[in-house]
């Protein structure tokens, strides 16, 4: 089995806190997996680490086989990229951003001007190519850096709370628009979120909380496992606070 | 190897649309040295006589002896916005695309620090044609023979000015951080007064810190490269405090090693 993603017993500490204890998971090819788990359960921590701004304690993170710790660029070159807070520089344009991200991919200026106009066109965003993304909408403003992380043909997209300052409609459209994307192109995608309605549909759910995997599995699974009516239920008894004062 | 140089154009190309996208940034950095040149250097002309020192073979106007140290001074306004651009990219959210991009991590700072130095270099020789302008006397040639000192001075101060920016995180602590690093620099170095002058005036110890200050080398490079000459020790310094700021800087930028990454930072 090729992963696009394999994490294995990834360990990271700020001083006494325990970010991240001893996580392993993988993520097969073309499948979307969700990181779900409250806020401070870990979830940008991993992803800091999977895009190599930060580096673990101890563990191993391997994108298609490459270890990124050993091999950063070859790594790197494999992964779209959504963080969390929007990347775009504001004064200049839509086109420009994409423009200047495929630069930084080795692309040519035609070819990434080729990307651009065919990624910008494809989340409906031609005309505003040329507007300074300063004036784009919350909305608008991720659909271009979701346009920006899949103009390199990513092998395998991470999302960092992408719907983070979306209003309801923008969010359920972003949604369907990754989870469409990672159906018809055999995508791989990692959807990191708090919010369960996102990633109902997810091939698998990794709930995380303080640091830890408390549950694994699809939605269907999850609900089985915890006896529960509603991914959201089941969210919220995987990550109970118990008497020890950690998840259930 | 073209994917390397594409990334350096995309970078270079970015930094170059913003910087004459900033009219206030473009104006400043002429009418700020082309000011010290006609009221400062107009002012003192008669107070400062400069006497034959190397590279001048004869006695100097005042403002002949200025141009090289306003030289440096453009040089090191556009190397402290070049890391306020650093800045301002952890605080848009823009240094973790850099930092994710598939190069190494030193190449990513260094394609930032070439952008920088350009647009240094651009300045300063649009500087030198409004002194060429104002009447200040060089010969013609300088404008070719001075390039590689201000390339390499360009790098140096970019270089410790992407220094200041491991260390610096928000924009709002910045300026406070550029006025301590740009008006020391300047002032305690040779850029408005020849050292044995200070040092006639008695002030020995200004003398000593304007010895050990990079940006005096800087412009003592400067200085001689107007006149084609190579002022080898200003060169060696110069290099070598650009080299070690490179390489200080690259480890503060590195999540294995520097302190950015241990303290989850970008």
């Amino acid at each position: 089995m090729v992963y696009a993603l394999s994490i294995d017993h990834l360990v990271k500490r700020y001083g006494k806190l325990t970010a991240l204890d001893a996580i392993s998971f993988g993520v097969e090819t073309g499948q979307v997996t969700a990181l779900l788990g409250p806020n401070g359960a870990g979830k940008t921590t991993i992803f800091q680490i999977m895009t190599g701004l930060f580096v673990a304690d101890s563990g191993r993170v391997a994108i298609l086989g490459v270890d990124i710790a050993r091999d950063p660029v070859a790594a790197l070159k494999q992964l779209g990229i959504v963080f969390q807070q929007s990347a775009l520089d504001p004064d200049l344009t839509a086109r420009q951003n994409l423009i200047f991200h495929g630069g930084l991919h080795g692309l040519s200026r035609s070819d990434s001007a080729d990307r651009a106009a065919h990624w910008l066109a494809m989340f409906g965003l031609s005309d505003v190519a040329t507007k300074p993304c300063r004036q784009l909408s919350g909305g608008m403003k991720r659909r271009v850096e979701l346009a920006r992380a899949l103009m390199t043909d990513p092998a395998l997209l991470l999302l960092d709370e992408p719907t983070q300052g979306l209003d309801p409609k923008s969010r359920k459209e972003l949604v369907e628009t990754v989870f469409g994307l990672a159906r018809q192109r055999g995508l791989s995608v990692v959807w990191a979120t708090h919010l369960v309605g996102e990633v109902v549909d997810a091939d698998t759910i990794i709930v995380l909380d303080h640091g830890r995997i408390v549950g694994q599995g699809n939605a269907a699974d999850l609900l089985q496992h915890t006896n529960t009516a509603s991914l959201e239920d089941a969210f919220l008894a995987l990550t109970a606070p118990t008497e020890e004062g950690q998840a259930a | 190897m073209i994917g390397w140089i594409r990334a350096l154009d995309a970078v270079v190309r970015r930094d170059t649309l913003r910087f004459f996208k900033q009219t206030s940034r473009l104006v400043s950095a002429i009418v700020r040295p082309a000011l010290w040149l006609l009221v400062f250097a107009a002012g003192f002309q008669n107070v400062l006589g400069v006497s034959i020192t190397p590279p001048y073979e004869t006695y100097i106007p005042y403002d002949v002896y200025m141009v090289p140290g306003l030289l440096g001074m453009v040089l090191l306004f556009q190397g402290m916005q070049s890391s306020l651009s650093l800045v301002f990219d952890r605080e848009v959210g823009l240094l973790r695309l850099l930092l994710t991009s598939p190069f190494p991590r030193a190449y990513l700072l260094f394609v930032k620090l070439v952008a920088g130095t350009i647009l240094g270099v651009l300045q300063a020789l649009v500087f030198l044609a409004v002194a060429r302008l104002a009447g200040v006397d060089f010969p013609d040639w300088a404008f070719i023979t001075v390039i590689p000192a201000l390339i390499l001075g360009g790098f140096t101060l970019a270089s410790l000015g992407l220094l200041l920016s491991v260390y610096v995180k928000r924009l709002e602590n910045y300026a406070g951080a550029m006025n301590f690093v740009i008006f020391p620099s300047f002032f305690f170095s040779t850029a408005l007064y020849p050292l044995w002058k200070i040092a006639e005036s008695g002030a020995i110890w200004i003398v000593y810190v304007a010895q050990i200050n990079p940006f005096t080398s800087v412009v003592e490079l400067i200085r001689f490269a107007l006149y084609g000459q190579i002022e080898w020790k200003a060169l060696a310094i110069t290099f070598a405090t650009g080299l070690i700021a490179f390489m200080i800087a690259a480890r503060g930028y590195d999540p294995q090693r520097g302190m950015l990454g241990r303290k989850g930072q970008e």
